[in-house]
């Protein structure tokens, strides 16, 4: 037990001890001081000059957004068009067939908002020119339209009057080329020295010891392994994602991919402080987040290494805790660790299956994906915090007697209507399409769909109810993860989490553009002893405090008919 | 007469009126501006429609009729308590405008009769409610004055005591900074003509009155924005109760209307939804008590966010003038010998400066002589060229006295020698933020006379405080640098404009402001109305001009300069009381929905009985028990939400953790201890 | 939006060469150079393959060693778990079933002493490993089915147990494919 609880540990403080200086780079990146990637400067001018782009003309808020937007609702049309052809296209020696429409809308945006929730199985649902043209390219361009927005905010925080937010292609360009490309070589060279396949072969038959013939599924799939963690998207070659033999053979990939999806999330608070000269104020949101994760962590892993207590009845030993979905070659502390760290950080890449897990975890995931701001997605994660942070100035800005002021800038009505309505709609979409789930499920169970309600549920009761939270749960935090017990691939589920996840991801992303844009063309007002230090300890546990109380106001009553009220049934 | 200062909270009188006004409120016209509360209604309507029909029909799924009755009971409590806190609030603001208003009702006024535009030399005695704006009238001694107004003639002493408490008689006269008189007072002495400059019902007293009562009171912007974040909540407390209806089918459980309009009027923020503008009011109302008029209540508010305070050194940071501290006898003069000369010098000095000395002199023993009998005594009045003031007496006797060169010119025409070691006095005397006054006899030099600048006891501890709450304080003066630069660090002050002219006023609140903060001045002469208007908080003083009355945006009944701390403390509270109780109001759903949420769940999920951690009798004691602690909550807060919650200057961040701990962990607590208690009583009943 | 469009095109191209061209092709070559060539690393018995060394095999034969119940019969086509919930009532009846079955099988030993593994289905359906106490608990059964001493077969077990990565990380295991190829080698 000490090896498997020391390999978490040691993985958790490794990575954050990489975060740092990753940070620094980063900022340094941004800010076009000099690197030792310099080297990739002629590329990505090479890059500027074919699209015809100036990447120095300033933006303001509305501009940037207009940037991001139209390249992501153009990344849309091709992967939906692409999905929907890809057995008539090459590259697909398996000869999987194309995508329904309604999964091809699904799988679509589910890729390009960097949620990467399959309603289809990888070995049988892609072809590798699916798997490498739009599953790879849009983990690599989603995650970097994130990192991407998050610098948007830096310069907002940075600046003390300003419209100029920045330019969206040279961010967006340069997260590409000097953070996930060259990251990405790095971990898929190990994963292939591994065990991870990367030829172009298909799949393999073979006659097994017993006699059995069997397949194979093999691809290329290494890379996109590597930036399926790096970039926080989650969505796994094979079906069985990080718990496929192939795709996280042995405990080394298992740690290099963990702390690949904890990299980045975590280096860009770090670069927060660099790049805006206010290292106080991001050491503070890392500690919070810390604090957040840790607390989400701990109960899982109790609870997983606790071992299944209904098991634990019939005598047999659990060692090590509970097996049930979860690989002998990762453990259970290892699982339950990785298991709320994917929902924390919204990778929603899994090494056991969620649905299997202890109830006491499956709190902890959907809280992690309900809060989606303790780390959070790469850049997202930052700037779903942001709408905690203008939450708690306005709250605590009052407490202290003074309007409210966010970086020397009155936080005023316009700004707590984004923030109320963005933390509003997180509300609205789960609650709202579970809900409408649960209805649909109870009082049209055989309505005459292709698959009807009645054949969506992998299990009865609380078990049941949990598995609808978490699917819409896990597509507004853009995670990914899922209750593989339910079956997402029909129509009603994929059109349903289709709309949760494009609203889930795009208007947590305008909003606090669109504050940070406001705020910056304000007049600047000096801090004095009076004004409320958003630097401090104190303020970071307020910011604490007002996430804990509208995660847990809002989302209370689900909890206890899904995965609490499973807990206390055998507690 | 004096005003009835009534700190109690609930007189009698007041309360009747409020009862009342409460249920006046209910109209959804006034409700709809309160979204909270208004959702909270909308709730009431709808038991009363379920409660009527659990009495006509018997449906299991709705409740039975008491139960039902019972919950529409509260919930109209709930209502009616918020109004209550709202109608209460303005009683008492009104109250207090009013008793300021009774001073000035229906007394004689004697009007200057006019023909079209030319005023007649006839006067006749008219009601004060007769006069409108541009009239004349005359008061003479022991006139009480009918109307606000400027006077255009004459100078009368005038006992403001009705309107300020203070004792001490004023001059008010016409032309100049003084020129003002309020309706209310009362003339000692001579006659004045003025001209009446608001119309009825036009005063600044009305104006607020108004602003009290509802009518014309308007949101002030961070009014809007807490109420754009409480009406969020109350969102995303619909969503959750909607979506509790398919949860509840998808775990076989019926839930009755009267268990979702209680979760949801439980957690929908109504105790700061209910005590919202009860608190603005009493903003507004806790500035009258402390003789401030505001004009909107976003000046109070943004009292609280002031960075610079421009504050006049005289009568704000010194007590009035100069005064005299020390006589310095020149070498070879006897002591006395110079206090006399002094003090004859000073006879006819009618300034704060020579009363001063003859106090000084009195104190050394020495009787001023009269001379007023005298008619060859020449009194040489000061003058801009010269300098200096001073005396020619009968026998031949010059004495004069002024500024060091002045003085030096005087003694040097007359041949003599000015003494090194007066002039040594004189340098150490001006770089201990002095004023040396030097006298010379018959052109030759006595000594110095040393004024000094009292500051006022207490004041630097009073900028201490400002400073922690993050105001810096700047002092405007007429002195030189020297002594400005001196008086401003023996009071604490963190900044000083010396020699200042009205407009160095003005350039430096704009470049404060240029600089993103927030300036309040205070004023009284018309040459002070344009800054009096740039600045962010401008105050008034009641005795100043018309101009400045209007450029201000709060006029200062008692005159006082020092008012503008307490302001700045009064907006600040303001925040602070919405702030913690809009924390305390939301930390209070945590146990509310530890009451609810296992009540709603228990008969169908017993596992659920985890949850109720409070051990709640039974699911319809629980959901009681909740919604009438969540209305009774809400009277048991409107002292608080009335006096505000206090403000001390620790720092922001202390502050934070102070107010976090009283108002977000006691709001957590204290409705579990509440909801227990009442859950307690009711299981004896039930 | 209107302005963004072109360019949007023509970014989107040129980083499709860049990742969707070079990234793959430059890792399919590195990947040669790897132990499995970049297809899998396969084991081999008597020269013939019999399967890869990271996907796991179905046995249910008494002379073999047993690896966990998998959801896809291990049929690496797919891959996935039961996807049950741990206190739902079918699936511990199937748990319990399980574990009489191995106790059918395995006379002599105590159900305490049998990891839950072995009646738990994996993640994957594919897990190649189970536990060296999930290896021991079979020897018995084995040894007999074999007519092999146990000792030694013990032995064997042992010393086909990979130890925590790098000695102190994770867990120890025992690759039951590799186990049995050397079984049925040792004959």
């Amino acid at each position: 037990m000490q090896t498997e609880l020391l390999g978490v540990i040691v993985t958790f403080v490794l990575v954050l001890l990489m975060a740092f200086p990753l940070g620094k780079y980063i900022a340094k990146v941004f800010q076009g001081e000099r690197t030792f990637t310099d080297f990739l400067n002629p590329l990505e001018r090479l890059i500027f000059k074919f699209s015809g782009i100036d990447p120095h003309r300033k933006m303001n808020w509305k501009d940037f957004l207009k940037a991001m937007l139209t390249i992501n609702l153009l990344w849309f049309v091709y992967a939906f068009v692409l999905l929907l052809f890809q057995g008539h296209l090459p590259l697909n020696p398996d000869h999987n067939p194309s995508q329904t429409p309604d999964l091809s809308f699904n799988t679509a945006i589910s890729f390009m908002v960097n949620c990467d929730l399959q309603d289809y199985s990888g070995e049988s649902g892609l072809t590798y020119l699916t798997q490498i043209f739009v599953v790879t390219f849009l983990q690599f361009v989603s995650a970097s339209t994130g990192v991407a927005a998050v610098v948007a905010l830096f310069n907002g925080i940075k600046e003390k009057s300003t419209s100029n937010l920045g330019n969206f292609w040279n961010y967006f360009v340069k997260t590409i080329t000097r953070i996930f490309l060259p990251l990405c070589l790095v971990v898929a060279i190990i994963l292939a020295f591994n065990g991870t396949p990367t030829s172009f072969a298909g799949k393999d038959t073979i006659i097994t010891m017993r006699g059995d013939t069997v397949n194979v599924s093999r691809g290329p799939a290494a890379g996109m392994i590597a930036i399926k963690h790096l970039g926080t998207n989650g969505g796994g070659w094979f079906n069985a994602n990080s718990a496929h033999p192939l795709e996280n053979p042995n405990y080394l990939t298992n740690m290099v991919e963990m702390m690949a999806q904890i990299l980045i999330p975590v280096a860009m608070i770090f670069a927060l402080g660099f790049y805006t000269g206010k290292k106080r104020f991001a050491y503070v949101i890392f500690w919070v987040m810390t604090l957040g994760a840790l607390i989400l962590i701990v109960p899982s892993m109790v609870a997983e290494i606790g071992g299944n207590p209904a098991i634990a009845k019939m005598g047999i030993a659990q060692p090590t805790g509970a097996m049930e979905g979860k690989e002998v070659r990762f453990g259970p502390a290892y699982s339950g660790f990785w298991g709320v760290m994917t929902t924390v950080i919204s990778t929603g890449s899994v090494n056991g299956m969620h649905d299997s897990y202890m109830p006491m975890s499956g709190t902890m995931q959907l809280l992690a994906m309900m809060v989606n701001g303790f780390y959070g997605g790469c850049g997202v994660g930052i700037l779903n915090y942001y709408i905690y942070i203008i939450i708690a100035v306005f709250i605590s800005g009052l407490m202290v007697g003074r309007t409210p002021e966010f970086m020397g800038h009155k936080v005023e009505a316009r700004e707590v209507k984004i923030a109320a309505l963005v933390t509003l709609l997180s509300t609205f979409l789960i609650k709202g399409g579970t809900a409408l789930a649960a209805y649909v499920f109870v009082h049209h169970p055989d309505v005459g769909w292709a698959m009807k309600p009645t054949a969506w549920l992998n299990n009865s009761g609380f078990h049941g109810f949990t598995e609808m939270l978490y699917q819409v749960t896990s597509s507004n935090a853009n995670n990914g993860s899922a209750y593989a017990g339910m079956t997402g691939n029909n129509v009603f589920w994929n059109v349903m989490t289709g709309f949760v996840l494009i609203l889930g991801r795009f208007l947590p992303i305008i909003g606090p553009i669109a504050i940070a844009g406001l705020l910056a063309s304000k007049k600047y007002v000096p801090q004095s002893t009076g004004t409320l230090k958003t630097d401090s300890l104190t303020f970071g546990a307020m910011t604490f405090a007002v996430i804990v109380i509208i995660t847990a106001l809002s989302y209370f009553p689900a909890l206890a008919l899904g995965p609490l009220a499973e807990y206390f049934s055998v507690h | 007469m004096e005003r009835n200062k009534n700190n109690r909270l609930f007189s009698g009188d007041l309360v009747g009126g409020a009862l009342k006004h409460s249920f006046l409120k209910l109209s959804p016209k006034i409700m709809v501006r309160n979204p909270v509360m208004f959702t909270v209604e909308i709730g009431t309507v709808v038991m009363l429609a379920v409660t009527i029909y659990s009495y006509t029909v018997n449906d299991p799924t709705i409740g039975n009729f008491w139960y039902n009755l019972s919950i529409f009971i509260i919930l109209l409590l709930t209502v009616l308590f918020a109004n209550f806190a709202e109608a209460i609030a303005e009683a008492r603001g009104k109250a207090q405008a009013d008793s300021l208003r009774k001073t000035r009702e229906e007394t004689p006024a004697k009007k200057v009769m006019r023909v079209g535009d030319i005023f007649m030399n006839e006067v006749k005695v008219v009601p004060s409610s007769s006069l409108v704006k541009g009239d004349l009238f005359v008061a003479e001694a022991g006139d009480t004055i009918p109307m606000d107004g400027e006077i255009i003639e004459g100078l009368a002493t005038i006992d403001e005591s009705a309107i300020t408490g203070e004792s001490a008689p004023v001059i008010r006269e016409a032309g100049g900074d003084k020129s003002s008189v309020t309706g209310g007072t009362k003339v000692l002495s001579d006659r004045i003509k003025v001209k009446v400059t608001t119309s009825p019902g036009e005063s600044f007293l009305d104006k607020m009155i108004a602003l009290v009562e509802g009518a014309s009171r308007q949101k002030t912007p961070n009014e809007i924005a807490l109420t754009i974040l409480l009406a969020s909540f109350t969102l995303i407390f619909i969503i959750v109760c909607v979506t509790l209806k398919p949860y509840a089918d998808y775990a076989h459980t019926t839930i009755s209307i009267a268990a979702f309009i209680s979760l949801f009027v439980c957690l929908i923020p109504t105790t700061i939804g209910g005590l919202l503008s009860a608190i603005g009011i009493a903003g507004m109302d806790r500035a009258l008590r402390a003789n401030v008029i505001t004009k909107s209540g976003k000046a109070v508010e943004t009292a609280g966010d002031l960075d610079t305070l421009l504050l006049d050194k005289t009568g704000t940071i010194t007590i009035g003038n100069r005064k005299a501290t020390h006589f310095w006898p020149a070498p070879g003069i006897q002591e006395r010998t110079f206090i006399e000369s002094v003090v004859i010098a000073s006879l006819a000095d009618e300034t704060p400066e020579g009363k001063s000395i003859i106090e000084l002199a009195d104190v050394k023993g020495f009787k001023a002589p009269s001379l007023a009998t005298d008619k060859d005594v020449r009194f040489v009045p000061f003058s801009a060229e010269t300098r200096s003031s001073g005396i020619d007496l009968p026998n031949g006797m010059k004495i004069r006295k002024g500024a060091f060169d002045a003085i030096r010119n005087i003694v040097q025409k007359a041949g003599n020698a000015f003494p090194a070691e007066t002039e040594a006095k004189v340098k150490e005397i001006a770089s201990n933020g002095g004023t040396p006054l030097v006298v010379s006899l018959n052109g030759q030099a006595q000594g110095v006379i040393e004024l000094q600048d009292i500051i006022k006891p207490g004041i630097s501890e009073r900028f201490q405080r400002l400073r922690k709450m993050g105001v810096k304080t700047v002092m405007v003066t007429g002195d030189n640098p020297l002594t400005a630069k001196f008086i401003a660090e023996k009071a604490g002050v963190d900044d000083y404009i010396a020699e200042a002219k009205p407009e160095d006023k003005m350039n430096y609140i704009k470049k404060e402001q240029a600089g993103g903060k927030l300036v309040a001045m205070m004023g009284d002469g018309t040459n002070d109305a344009p800054a009096l208007a740039q600045a962010d908080v401008g105050v008034a003083m009641n005795s100043g001009t018309q101009a400045a009355k209007e450029a201000g945006n709060m006029v200062d009944l008692d005159n006082d300069p020092t008012k503008l701390i307490e302001i700045v403390e009064i907006g600040k509270q303001l925040l602070i009381t919405r702030g913690t109780l809009t924390t305390f109001s939301i930390a209070n759903d945590v146990a509310k929905y530890f009451a609810i949420v296992p009540a709603l769940f228990i008969t169908s999920i017993p596992t659920l009985q985890a949850l109720n951690i409070m051990h709640l009798k039974s699911p319809s004691s629980a959901i009681l028990s909740a919604v009438i602690f969540n209305a009774i909550i809400i009277p048991m807060l409107i002292p608080l939400a009335l006096r505000g919650v206090a403000y001390k200057p620790i720092g922001a961040s202390a502050l934070l953790r102070r107010n976090l701990m009283i108002y977000g962990i006691g709001g957590i607590i204290a409705p579990f201890i509440g909801i227990k208690l009442i859950d307690m009583v009711l299981a004896l009943f039930m | 939006m209107k302005k963004y469009i072109l360019p949007s095109i023509k970014l989107t191209a040129v980083l499709m060469v860049l990742l969707c061209v070079i990234y793959p092709l430059f890792l399919a070559a590195v990947g040669k150079l790897t132990p499995g060539g970049g297809n899998g690393e396969t084991v081999s018995l008597n020269g013939k393959v019999v399967g890869y060394a990271n996907i796991g095999q179905n046995f249910t034969d008494d002379k073999y060693f047993w690896g966990r119940p998998s959801a896809v019969s291990f049929n690496a086509a797919g891959s996935g778990g039961s996807n049950k919930g741990p206190f739902d009532s079918a699936y511990l009846a199937d748990v319990s079933s399980k574990i009489d079955s191995f106790m059918a099988h395995n006379p002599g030993v105590s159900r305490a002493s049998v990891p839950s593994e072995l009646v738990t289905y994996s993640g994957s359906g594919l897990d190649p490993d189970i536990s060296p106490d999930g290896a021991l608990v079979q020897v018995g059964r084995v040894a007999r089915a074999r007519g092999i001493d146990s000792a030694a077969l013990r032995a064997l077990v042992l010393s086909h147990v990979q130890g925590p990565f790098l000695g102190i990380f994770g867990p120890s295991k025992v690759n039951v494919l590799k186990l049995n190829v050397a079984l049925d080698q040792k004959k």
